[in-house]
């Protein structure tokens, strides 16, 4: 099952190479990965996404605690949550397909961001799910290039993750 | 101010060898008398001498290495430290901070390097952080499940332009670390209740028992219940091994009773022990019919290879001391276990006298009896320490361990070579006491520069040397599993190691058939301030037995060339 860990750790130089090395050297697989900052300069948020049975989540979970450079963590997909991507998308729009890309991204509720006589760059949040549909209907033939953020995630309602 | 750190931490020797980025600590070191550095002839060496210190005294092994081949060197010393869960502070010259990342003369990013092999690491990035960062990478290396703890300094970093203040820092505190404690009291109490109830029961210790110094409390604890004890090969020691109640160690070459005890139990309480996969075979069979209660210190340890009925999180010393607290004020009946003990005997009687068939007289010995006349030449009382393959498992089998951090080996990663520098830093620490390796010819050459180190410190260690001429547990699984073809196993152009250990100014014997082991053991026994090596001759053909049988369970094994369970 795929599930959405959310890390809160030290903001500091090799921390991110412990988490990214910790996946590779136990065999645990990364789908998605985003980390900055948080609005505490000294801890920054890393959201993976990933895929096990429970067995493997618990010895990802358990082994990313272990890292002396993570603070916190949790598994958002335990509880309600909210989870959101983007994606920056370089699209050909040239004649009929001009007006059929700036509708399909008004259904998904995309922005045009950026505008030349042949294209559009266009930009789009949601979840994953809904970025993948977002690329199928726009088909391969106008696509030029995508760029997408990776899964960050929150908790729904009360919990919060924070020193 | 890393020299006036390591004196205030109450470090006493360093195992090292000086290279350009580590030259400016060289020089403190140089210049005081209260920190003592041990030069080696090679890093490695250094790494396992303080691995070896650490393991018999349960106090961090510190080393000293230069940046780029001195610190790459030292990898496979950290990795053996990072499996046994053994405390070490690691110090790593680096070239200066404004070279890194440009290839400078030997760099190397070590914290790159050794970042699945270590628990922390730090990067020195400014001089004033000196004291902080070493007073955290001790802390973290002792406290918790223990662990190598790698420091890069580059060499900047230890001659600064101005002067910063020396304060020594007495506490340390990180908001992202904090070593579990007492373990869960219902989860303890629901594990009591299931060892008073229980009609198989068994013990199953752990290194853990050892590096937490907690055997006492188990041995209380198994004394106790009359439950029957098993531990694993890093936990030898925790429980004697001389008493009724001690089944041995199991696993791949553990003992058949206890193999069969665990297979059969109806109950498995697991100390700090990790199921790892020697000690589990395989895991899908492991102890069928039993409920399985882990405690540990690390959470990831839990659940990680087999199921667990009652994990508990906790360190071994807390979770038995409150144990015992709760069989005190329990009304129940101590469980009487005759039905089981009587079983077990059945077990152990029907492989007594069964294990190996003494030469006689003038005939090439079995490896086995050499270390049983090691265990009476001893009194069964010395530092054992040993390096890797079947010398290893006859060591484990045949020397009977009854008190903890005597038995000193690779268990985790398995390093030959580990044996002669690791059995130089408990003797180093403890003069007074015997501290014999047992070896093989393969697993000596790795490391035998380390003669010279010897020489210089004066460090009398007695070494037996079970030459069979071959990679003995090699060749064992090529007889096993590929046909009998000896494929690269057989060592060929063995140094005269008499020769060899006698240009170092150490004293060499030589042992050819059975009558004269005895007396050449007693003589090598009683010089007390010089280095003896007895090479002993052993029958290459021999086999080590129990062995676990691949993908069985833990009952399904080999008992000899032609028996099996």
């Amino acid at each position: 099952m795929r599930h959405i860990i959310s890390v809160l750790m030290e903001n500091e130089a090799g921390a991110l190479s412990r988490v990214v090395g910790l996946f590779s050297q136990r065999n645990f697989n990364i789908e998605t990965l985003n980390v900055a900052p948080t609005d505490d300069p000294t801890l920054s948020r890393l959201t993976v996404t990933t895929v096990g049975d429970d067995r493997v989540i618990e010895q990802i979970t358990k082994q990313l605690n272990k890292l002396i450079d993570v603070v916190k963590l949790v598994d958002l997909t335990e509880g309600q949550h909210i989870e959101r991507e983007m994606l920056l998308a370089k699209v050909k729009a040239v004649g009929a397909q001009r007006a059929e890309v700036k509708r399909t991204t008004e259904i998904f509720r995309g922005q045009i961001i950026d505008v030349t006589p042949s294209i559009y760059t266009i930009q789009l949040a949601g979840d994953a799910e809904k970025l993948d549909a977002f690329i199928n209907a726009l088909g391969s033939n106008t696509l030029l290039e995508v760029v997408r953020t990776g899964v960050s995630g929150i908790a729904r309602g009360e919990k919060v993750l924070s020193l | 101010m890393i020299t006036r750190f390591l004196a205030d931490e109450g470090v006493e020797y360093i195992y090292g060898y000086p290279g350009g980025a580590a030259l400016h600590i060289y020089d403190a070191i140089h210049r005081q008398d209260k920190v003592h550095h041990v030069l080696v002839r090679h890093e490695q060496a250094a790494t396992h001498m303080a691995d070896g210190y650490a393991r018999a005294t349960g106090k961090p092994g510190v080393v000293l290495v230069t940046s780029g081949p001195g610190a790459t060197n030292a990898v496979t010393g950290i990795a053996t430290a990072y499996m046994d869960s053994i405390p070490m502070v690691v110090l790593c010259g680096q070239v200066m901070s404004h070279l890194i990342g440009e290839d400078a003369f030997q760099e190397t990013d070590i914290v790159g390097v050794t970042r699945p092999i270590v628990k922390h690491s730090f990067s020195i990035k400014h001089p004033s952080d000196i004291p902080q960062v070493l007073k955290k990478a001790f802390y973290i290396a002792t406290t918790g499940r223990p662990g190598p703890v790698v420091v890069d300094i580059p060499k900047d970093m230890t001659a600064p332009t101005e002067k910063y203040e020396y304060v020594y820092p007495k506490k340390v505190k990180m908001r992202s670390y904090t070593p579990v404690g007492r373990g869960h009291t219902g989860q303890i109490r629901k594990a009591v209740e299931l060892m008073q109830k229980a009609k198989r029961p068994i013990l199953f210790g752990g290194g853990g028992l050892v590096l937490g110094e907690s055997t006492e409390l188990f041995q209380q604890l198994a004394r106790k219940l009359n439950i029957p004890v098993t531990t694993s090969l890093m936990g030898i020691g925790a429980y004697p091994q001389t008493d009724r109640q001690s089944l041995g160690w199991l696993g791949m070459h553990g003992s058949f009773e206890a193999n069969q005890a665990m297979h059969n139990s109806d109950l498995v309480v697991c100390i700090g022990a990790r199921f790892d996969d020697r000690a589990t075979n395989n895991t899908a069979k492991f102890c069928p019919t039993a409920k399985i209660v882990h405690v540990d210190v690390d959470p990831s340890s839990i659940g990680k290879t087999v199921r667990v009925d009652v994990p508990i999180v906790g360190t071994a010393k807390s979770v038995l001391e409150e144990m015992l607290a709760l069989l005190g004020e329990s009304k129940e009946e101590t469980p009487d276990l005759s039905d089981w003990w009587k079983q077990i005997d059945d077990w152990r009687a029907s492989r007594t006298g069964r294990l190996y068939e003494q030469a006689k007289d003038g005939e090439v010995m079995k490896p086995q009896q050499v270390v049983e006349a090691v265990w009476k030449a001893t009194q069964g009382k010395a530092y054992v320490v040993t390096d890797v393959g079947q010398h290893q498992m006859f060591a484990a089998q045949y020397y009977k361990f009854d008190k903890p951090n005597h038995w000193i080996t690779s268990g985790g990663l398995g390093t030959m070579g580990f044996g002669l520098p690791a059995a130089m830093g408990v003797k180093l620490n403890k003069p007074q006491e015997e501290v014999v390796l047992i070896t093989g010819e393969g697993s000596f050459q790795m490391m035998m520069q380390e003669l010279s180190t010897c020489a210089q410190y004066g460090i009398p260690v007695k070494i037996i040397n079970l030459n069979n001429q071959s990679l003995g547990m090699v060749r064992q699984w090529q007889d096993l599993n590929y046909n009998k073809r000896h494929a690269q196993s057989y060592v060929q152009s063995l140094p005269d190691f008499q020769k060899l250990v006698e240009s170092y100014g150490h004293v060499a014997m030589k042992v050819d058939t059975a009558d004269e082991l005895d007396a050449t053991l007693e003589k090598a026994f009683a010089s007390k301030d010089q280095l003896v090596f007895v090479d002993v001759y052993v029958d290459p053909h021999e086999h080590v037995y129990p062995m676990q049988v691949p993908q069985g369970s833990m009952r399904d094994m080999l008992l000899s060339k032609t028996e099996r369970t």
